[in-house]
């Protein structure tokens, strides 16, 4: 399994044909309680960058962008009752929803770790 | 100027303190040639509050108030006795001059206000929950059908005939400019409602379907067996009260099956106005809740762990979500939601099951006294405080004519629905507890009289 | 994501202990501090009722039986006693402007005259049933049709669209016009520009009515870029819309550059006219090149808030938009009747463009008569005063702060009717939320904050021109006293509100487990 970031503070686990994607901890550090989740649909298509997935704090609310193309083929049903899992554990229990990969060559363009800490460290 | 703090001395002291030579140095950022050099031409100066009342009350003259004649009309206004104690407690300086309750630790009186008229408004509509109150009835009745269509994925409402012109007129409009399909059943002059048309409209793509309960002939239609079309094709039943006392004696909406329930609160503490402001109701099932427009208040803890109130998912609005919020709505109708709630504080739900009750009475005393004038009949087999005169000519004409006699006495059909000339004949007449037998009497008497061509 | 929390609002819950927490009473309430309960725990359903009724003189109709509800609805009722004194006591526990200076930027909160009052409650205003024949609502329809003339020669405009129920209703309806007219020509135009310091309701009322919305970028001095705005506009472009002054406290400049570029591109110009408070009488939004303006009777005219509405918006349109209004609208002819023309084929004035009705019935009447009776009081003369006053007094408080609080925009010249301000400078772990909270302890309402969002911790201040100045001097001392201790990091700060009915409350708990109506089962804390 390989985790990759984007600039928007999204996160991908993939491991074979499957993406797990959540929203980083800095992320949600910068968010603050987090409220509500809203999720997208099992079996929707969608395009790399769509905004797929909303977080809500008290005074905002995220657009949560997929850093790939792909059918969304699970999403996180915790969240629903427990929405701050994204604030404890933003990068494990937190995960927002998985798809089954469009195109894997788009996973050639997003940052690794040691990239996206170093990206975070300037802002 | 009686409303200005500051004095001569004082601007000039303060434009010292700004460093500005003069006012206008202020206003230097508006091109010259849009600022103008003196008042406004055309308009008068200012005036002394004797001047402007006098002024106010002589306009106020020239209208024949409701109190000072035989008076009937409804049609989605109506016409109740408002407790002394409620425009006496919505003028309190710290309910009437608050803004919006955004800093909760100074606005609880506000907010737990709205807390209980959530509350009572979901109560009353028999929903699981309830905003803080929309612009009016016809507005929420539109909020309503985007709110189904969110929640359907669907874009088609189906209409009854049943609704109030106005509420159909608006959604019309709305749609027209946001792409919604307006399936509208057309109104029809029939003793019993529209309801197996209703049915027969819904499909798989309808969203919602909207029922006015009791309708705008005063008929009641059969919202469970609406409901129970509506549910089979996947469609919500949104169903519209114009008149809330009703609800103190038939059925709660939510109780028979419907998904939304939106209405016009006026009838209770708010009173006629001309018509507004008034403030629209608005509730629902709770897992809806994410896609409600307007203001929500909740409760919640202080720092200290005491309980207290606060604006809540305030992420659906504008203010957070701008382009994608649930609806552009910036603001309630808090002092008639305060006005609606204190009445209903005061009347408690025996008491609205008692007005509603004597309302229904009064009703019939109508019906069965102007059933007797020659030439007129009684559409409605069933109505609560209004119902539908069918009489011999033009009912507009007869509406105008009553009104030379000093008679208010009716909402003629041609005055809601201009350019449908079936309906000509309808007259609506509206009936509440303030109604005495001898205005009744007077209606009947001037009706007669008009029907038979006596002059004035 | 997308960004992340641009405006830097950040509910905290506060620390330490309250002074009620540390002298506990036996009843919960402190003096003239005074808990209430919820009507719910005052009484049962059915216990008692404050309206004396008497018994129906007959049963429901046979044919309502199947109909009849099955339970009455589960409502305690109070005696007049109990709800007077329950509704008091609630009342005691709201700032108002009754009270002492609310500055909220953008909102306008101004004393309301109770001359207004008193007039709305005339029985021939607030008697009268909107469906009563014409002829006996002549006084009715003319206090419309004078506002109307008020409206229309105050801000150089030709028609006014009086029907919208509050300043966003009103931002609809001009949408709505100006997508109508362009109909008219034939043309499908979708894209309405929108300056990023945009009040919310903009980009939501775009959206609302079926406009794709992009944003315009602003200029380092706060106004809007002219030079992003002309190179966006083209044959997809319907309009844009504008706040002037704008929601940083500015005039733009550039407004009637920007509307003739707007024109020249077949583009239509609507005006948020939320600020119009401070140019009434001095500008004219007509000379500007303004195709629609929503005018909001509570900012301009002084009708009463409410604790949040009623509103009223009406849209003043230019001479291109006029055709397309909603209906009904009042006319007079020359015999001096007023006529309320509720049909697009009426005899009189038929108005075949008019898009239809917004909402029932004619408009917010009960508003009307009280922004009447305000601009009569004012007159002409006065009303030019008012905006010069709530202008002077916006720039003594940016002058007088200045040096103490960051004022972003302060070194590109005078503000209008507010004063924006800045959380930078401030200690570090110190708010705008800090202070807004402090100013409450000290008496008085915050300002607006984290509004507009294109400045981090912004602080909107507009003290509007019924302050006397000893009233800003000391709302001048209490800010200096508070920018002073978030300056230097006074932790108190952080805990206030110390002396309000209630502390921080937890907004997160209320947003994460909504509880939006009482149940017997959700005990009180």
């Amino acid at each position: 399994m390989t985790r990759y970031f984007t600039k928007d503070h999204e996160w991908i686990d993939v491991a074979g044909d499957t993406g797990t994607v959540g929203i980083t901890d800095y992320a949600q550090g910068q968010l603050g309680d987090i409220t509500f989740v809203e999720l997208p649909a099992v079996g929707t298509a969608v395009g790399k960058g769509d905004a797929v997935a909303v977080v809500d704090s008290v005074k905002a609310a995220s657009d949560v962008y997929t850093p790939v193309s792909g059918t969304v083929s699970d999403v996180n049903g915790a969240l629903e009752g427990e929405p701050e899992l994204v604030n404890t554990d933003a990068e494990v229990a937190g995960w927002l929803f998985r798809l089954t990969l469009g195109d894997p060559s788009e996973l050639a363009a997003l940052l690794d770790q040691a990239a996206y800490e170093a990206y975070i460290a300037e802002l | 100027m009686r409303y200005l703090p500051l004095t001569p001395a004082d601007r000039t002291e303060m434009l010292s303190a700004i460093g500005a030579d003069t006012i206008d140095a202020l206003f230097a950022d508006v091109p010259a040639e849009a600022r103008l050099p003196g008042p406004v031409a055309g308009l008068p100066a200012h005036a002394s509050e004797m001047a402007v009342e006098r002024h106010m009350a002589a306009l106020a003259a020239r209208n024949l108030t409701a109190g000072a004649a035989p008076f009937f009309l409804g049609a989605g206004a109506y016409r109740h006795h408002i407790p002394a104690s409620v425009d006496h407690l919505i003028q309190r300086g710290e309910f009437l001059t608050a803004y919006t309750p955004y800093q909760p630790e100074i606005a609880q009186g506000t907010l737990q206000v709205l807390f209980e008229f959530q509350t009572q408004v979901a109560r009353l509509l028999g929903t699981d929950i309830a905003n803080a109150s929309m612009y009016d009835g016809s507005t929420a009745c539109w909020e309503a059908i985007a709110m189904a269509a969110r929640i359907t994925r669907r874009k088609k409402a189906v209409l009854s005939g049943g609704l109030h012109p106005h509420y159909g007129e608006t959604v019309k409009t709305m749609a027209r400019f946001t792409g919604d399909a307006i399936d509208a059943r057309p109104p029809r002059l029939d003793a019993a409602p529209d309801d197996a048309d209703v049915i027969a409209a819904i499909d798989g793509e309808t969203a919602c379907v909207v029922v006015q309960y009791p309708d705008v002939l005063g008929r009641i239609p059969d919202l469970a067996l609406i409901a129970a079309a509506a549910q089979a094709h996947g469609a919500l039943l949104v169903a519209v009260v114009t008149e809330p006392v009703a609800l103190g004696l038939i059925e709660a909406p939510g109780h028979l099956g419907a998904d939304i329930v939106v209405g016009e609160g006026q009838s209770l503490g708010v009173g006629l106005q001309f018509g507004g402001p008034y403030l629209g109701l608005f509730g629902c099932r709770e897992k809806f809740v994410r896609q409600m427009p307007g203001r929500l208040c909740g409760q919640t803890v202080d720092a200290d762990g005491r309980r207290g109130f606060v604006l809540t998912l305030s992420t659906r609005e504008q203010h957070i979500r701008r382009e994608k919020a649930t609806s552009n709505i910036c603001t309630n109708s808090g002092l008639c939601a305060l006005a609606f709630s204190i009445h209903m504080t005061l009347l408690g739900g025996a008491g609205l099951a008692r007005l509603a009750q004597v309302n229904h009475a009064r009703a019939q005393a109508a019906a069965r006294r102007l059933g007797q004038v020659p030439g007129v009949a009684v559409l409605n087999d069933v109505y609560f405080n209004e119902f539908t005169l069918i009489l011999p000519g033009d009912a507009r004409a007869a509406v105008r004519a009553l009104a030379d006699r000093g008679v208010l006495g009716g909402v003629s059909l041609g005055r809601l629905y201009p350019g449908e000339g079936g309906l000509d004949r309808g007259l609506l007449v509206a009936v509440t507890e303030m109604t005495g037998d001898d205005e009744i009497e007077a209606l009947a008497t001037a009706l007669d009289d008009v029907l038979q061509g006596e002059p004035a | 994501m997308s960004a992340l929390n641009p405006s830097g609002w950040r509910p905290e819950a506060g620390t330490g202990e309250s002074a009620a927490a540390l002298a506990p009473t036996a009843s919960g309430d402190h003096a003239l501090a005074l808990e209430e309960p919820l009507i719910f725990e005052l009484a049962a359903p059915g216990d008692k009722c404050g309206v004396d009724l008497d018994a129906p003189e007959s049963p429901p109709l046979p044919g309502l039986a199947r109909f009849l509800r099955a339970a009455i609805a589960p409502l305690p009722g109070l005696t007049e006693p109990e709800a007077v004194r329950h509704y008091t006591r609630l009342s005691r526990q709201n700032y108002a402007i009754d009270l002492g200076p609310f500055p909220l930027g953008s909102c306008t909160m101004k004393h309301n005259p109770r001359l207004n009052e008193k007039v709305a409650r005339l029985a021939g205003f607030a008697d009268v049933h909107p469906l009563q024949p014409q002829q006996t609502v002549q006084g009715a329809l003319g206090v419309i049709n004078e506002l109307a003339f008020w409206l229309v020669t105050l801000t150089g405009m030709h028609g006014v669209a009086m029907t919208p129920k509050a300043g966003a209703h009103g931002e609809l309806c001009g949408l709505l016009c100006i997508k109508a007219a362009i109909a008219a020509r034939g043309e499908d135009r979708r894209v309405i520009l929108v300056p990023e310091s945009a009040h919310g309701t903009n980009p939501a009322t775009a959206a609302f009515a079926g406009f794709a919305v992009e944003s315009i970028p602003a200029t380092a001095e706060g106004r809007v870029d002219l030079a992003a705005l002309t190179a966006r506009l083209g044959p997809d472009v319907a309009g844009v819309m504008i706040t002037n002054p704008n929601t940083c406290g500015l005039f733009e400049r550039d407004m009637k550059a920007i509307s003739d570029a707007v024109h020249a591109a077949g583009g239509y110009v609507y005006c948020d006219g939320a600020n119009f408070n401070a140019i009434v009488g001095k500008v004219r939004p007509g000379d500007l090149g303004i195709d629609a303006m929503h005018i909001n009777l509570h900012k301009t005219f002084s009708t009463p808030h409410g604790g949040g509405g009623p509103g009223s918006g009406p849209v003043v349109l230019s001479q291109a938009l006029s055709p397309f209004g909603p209906l009904p609208f009042t006319a007079r002819t020359a015999d001096g009747v007023v006529h309320l023309i509720e049909d697009t084929n009426a005899d009189v004035f038929p108005q075949p463009g008019a898009f239809g009705r917004m909402a029932a019935f004619h408009g917010q009447m009960g508003m009307f008569t009280r922004a009447l009776a305000y601009i009569l009081s004012h007159g002409a003369d006065g009303l030019r005063q008012v905006a010069e006053d709530a202008v002077l007094n916006a720039n003594y408080v940016l002058r007088r702060l200045e040096d103490v609080l960051d004022a972003p925009f302060g070194h590109s010249g005078p503000c209008m009717h507010e004063a924006l301000f800045s959380d930078a400078g401030l200690a570090d772990g110190f708010s705008t939320l800090d202070i807004a909270k402090g100013l409450i302890d000290e008496g008085f309402h915050p300002m607006t904050v984290y509004f507009p969002l294109v400045v981090h911790g912004s602080m909107l201040v507009e003290p509007t021109e019924t302050e006397s100045r000893a009233g800003l001097d000391r709302f001048i001392a209490s800010l200096r006293s508070l920018a002073e201790r978030a300056r230097a990091g006074d932790a108190s700060l952080k805990s206030a509100p110390h002396f309000a009915p209630r502390r921080r409350l937890d907004e997160t708990q209320a947003a994460r487990k909504p509880v939006l109506v009482w149940r017997e089962t959700v005990a009180p804390a």
